[in-house]
């Protein structure tokens, strides 16, 4: 039963709630709908701290493509081999989750002890950063230490169809339960995090502006679209 | 060939008498609220000093505007690719101490201390920290009327790059008020910096908005803008600018820094150009074309020709007829009296300044013995440098600096002649060649410069509405379209859609 809950009830109802969330906030609540930069208070640590965390958190974002959503027989297809597989993910998903999480210590300690930025940030923005730290803690836990001193665990064969499953709708949970217990824990803490998404910071993760080089530079736009009304 | 129309305006920098009501109206009316406390859509400095924010116009730190890259316009801080790859953290963009940290008084304790040996203090408070600032050492016009003289005026990048060393003494020294608000460029480079393309400029007036249901905040605009005029809300997380008051002049009413002016410095107009031709304009080699380039770019609202495709364009007649009767276009285009602020960051901006005239330094004791063509000489003379004027609003051409200063020089010999004599002496003169300019242009000039009423310095259309649907709803309505249910019909849910007709 507990395995249902988890690995069934658990992922639908919090990616539920991320996306009806962010329809009600796009469609209703569009304009507090921003990157929420505190650029403007404080230059100097963000300029270190920004670019760790989002370039890291960007390169863990394409790791975790490619070992939840790439198929294991896609490499093996490939014919690169399980060690050399685990050794790129530990070396390359180990300098994301560096990165991320000292980003994010850099990012914290800004936000507590600059004295604008702490003031000025309220209770969902301390919760994203601790609960991303979370999260990529336990990830970079898992990729570095426990992959190298305890088991290289083979998560492609368990999480990564467990995952995929989700989005089939036919969750295969009982892959599950065999997996070790740190990689249940960053697991439901994603899936948590995903949730608060719609009520935090985190909206702007979706305006990356991927439009901008293919627009004309100058915009022009009618005050009431007269043109179209067949003027 | 693509006509548009665009509301610009000129400011007449001798009337300025720096007391600050635009900037003060400005605020009450745009930005009183929290996460605007530090912005000034419109700011009064005094020159040679830092402006608002300091040294706004270094663009080597700041990378506002455009630059030429081998012959292609590119903006300076980068285009979108480099834009994207540093969107996590904008190096350039002017933080909180480059402006000043707000703050208000402790008034409270006025009224509550209770009774000491020595009078109560207010002390001030941060705005954004709520904290007590025992000595603030910038803010809003810190450096009013050259405060702070020596030490804070060679902070001035025009200053810094003068050969000329600028006098501090106190009978030597000079100074001149700079209001400046948006430009509502014609080439903007805050809209093509904006990732999201939330800032747009409009068809109908030229003006340029920010879009806050699209804004995400990404602040590429903020320093985009050479000029500094688009701000970063903190509290919103949006970018917030000058708007040209539009809902004022789309009624037909001049902003409300010009309807408080209490020098009558300014002056609102239409002025119809090509859009096709903003970009080549823009793209001239050579910085001190720019202005002409930017001149080519205006077309004559005389030409029957240009009224015809005008129409076509979707221009009304009412337009139109503003567009010749525009104060703006007949002291930016025709008399050739007002320059653009800094041509040089290629934005094509449509504020226009006359700039000022200033006391003669040297020899002159008594202007009656004074002879006209005395004045072409006086010109260099002037307690502004040309150097600065032309740093300001020319890209270092002193030349444009000067014509314009001999021709205002004119008009006041010529002015001056009909009352004490001298008119016919005037009209066969150098300084009337010099200037080129004629006696009947001068009394047009004069009369606009001098005594022109209300109706003749803001020469404002109104905006399009018959087209709107629901006009009598909106007659009926305040602005808060779509947030408040018209008066007598009960709020529904949300207050969303309480218009059934739609």
């Amino acid at each position: 039963m507990a395995d249902i809950f988890w690995w069934v009830i658990f992922p639908y109802i919090t990616l539920t709630i991320m996306i009806l969330g962010l329809l009600y906030r796009y469609a209703f609540r569009q304009l507090t709908w921003a990157a929420p930069s505190t650029n403007f208070f404080e230059k100097k640590w963000l300029r270190i701290g920004s670019p760790l965390f989002h370039y890291g958190i960007v390169f863990a974002f394409i790791g975790h493509v490619m070992g939840m959503v790439i198929p294991m027989e896609f490499y093996q297809a490939l014919g690169i081999s399980d060690h050399l597989y685990h050794m790129g993910a530990i070396w390359g998903g180990g300098l994301a989750g560096l990165m991320v999480v000292a980003g994010l210590i850099i990012l914290l300690i800004r936000k507590m002890t600059i004295d604008p930025v702490r003031i000025k940030a309220g209770f969902a923005d301390f919760f994203s950063v601790l609960a991303l730290l979370f999260v990529a803690g336990t990830g970079t836990y898992m990729t570095i230490i426990f992959n190298t001193m305890v088991i290289e665990y083979e998560y492609r064969e368990t999480i990564g169809p467990w995952f995929r499953s989700l989005f089939v709708f036919m969750p295969k949970y009982e892959l599950m339960s065999g997996v070790p217990f740190i990689f249940k824990l960053h697991v439901v803490s994603a899936f948590a995090l995903f949730a608060s998404i719609p009520f935090t910071r985190l909206v702007h993760i979706f305006s990356f502006p991927i439009k901008y080089p293919a627009r004309p530079p100058q915009q022009y736009r009618s005050r009431s679209n007269y043109r179209k009304q067949g003027l | 060939m693509r006509i548009k129309a665009q509301v610009a305006m000129v400011m007449h920098l001798d009337k300025c008498i720096g007391c600050h009501t635009c900037s003060v109206t400005c605020k009450n009316t745009w930005t009183n609220r929290p996460g605007t406390e530090y912005m000034w859509f419109n700011n009064v400095e005094t020159r040679p000093g830092p402006g608002y924010p300091k040294r706004w116009e270094d663009t080597d730190r700041y990378k506002g505007g455009w630059e030429l890259q081998n012959g292609k316009l590119k903006l300076r801080a980068g285009g979108p690719i480099t834009k994207l790859a540093n969107i996590f953290y904008n190096p350039n963009m002017a933080e909180m101490e480059d402006f000043y940290e707000p703050w208000t008084y402790d008034y409270d304790n006025l009224i509550h201390s209770p009774k000491k040996e020595n009078l109560p203090v207010a002390r001030p408070v941060s705005e954004i920290t709520g904290k007590y600032i025992d000595k603030p050492e910038w803010g809003s016009n810190w450096d009013d009327d050259l405060a702070g003289g020596s030490e804070i005026v060679p902070l001035d990048p025009n200053v810094e790059k003068m050969q000329e060393h600028i006098k501090m003494e106190y009978e030597k020294t000079f100074m001149m008020y700079l209001p400046r608000i948006c430009e509502h460029c014609l080439n903007p480079s805050c809209v093509a910096s904006c990732p999201t393309g939330a800032l747009y400029k409009r068809d109908e007036d030229g003006i340029v908005l920010v879009d806050h249901d699209a804004c995400r905040g990404w602040r590429f605009c903020q320093n985009g803008c050479p000029y500094h005029k688009v701000y970063y809300n903190w509290n919103t997380h949006k970018a917030e600018k000058c708007n040209f008051c539009y809902p004022r002049t789309e009624a037909g009413l001049p902003t409300i820094c010009s309807e408080t002016c209490v020098g009558r410095i300014r002056y609102i107009g239409v002025v119809l150009y090509d859009a096709d031709k903003v970009k080549e304009a823009a793209s001239v080699e050579d910085p001190q074309d720019l202005y002409e380039a930017q001149l080519s770019c205006f077309l004559d609202p005389f030409d029957p020709d240009i009224q015809e495709k005008a129409k076509e364009a979707g221009i009304t007649d009412a337009w139109l007829e503003a567009a010749k009767e525009s104060p703006v276009y007949k002291m930016a285009m025709k008399w050739k009296i007002a320059l653009p602020l800094h041509p040089e960051y290629r934005t094509m901006p449509m504020v226009w300044y006359v700039p000022p005239l200033s006391p003669i330094m040297n020899h002159i004791t008594n202007e009656d013995e004074l002879d006209t063509d005395g004045y072409i000489p006086a010109v260099d003379q002037m307690r502004i440098p040309v150097e600065y004027l032309a740093s300001i609003l020319a890209a270092d051409d002193t030349e444009v600096v000067r014509k314009v200063l001999l021709k205002l020089s004119a008009m006041r010999v010529y002015m001056r002649g009909k009352t004490v004599g001298g008119v016919d002496e005037f009209k066969q003169s150098e300084l009337v060649k010099e200037a080129n300019t004629t006696p009947e242009e001068i009394e047009e000039m004069a009369r606009l410069l001098g005594i022109a009423k209300y109706d003749e310095r803001y020469v404002i259309p109104t905006g399009r509405r018959e087209m709107d649907d629901d006009l009598h709803y909106k007659q009926g309505t305040c602005s808060l379209e779509d947030l408040a249910p018209a008066e007598g019909v009960n709020p529904t849910f949300g207050m969303m859609k309480v218009r059934d007709n739609l």
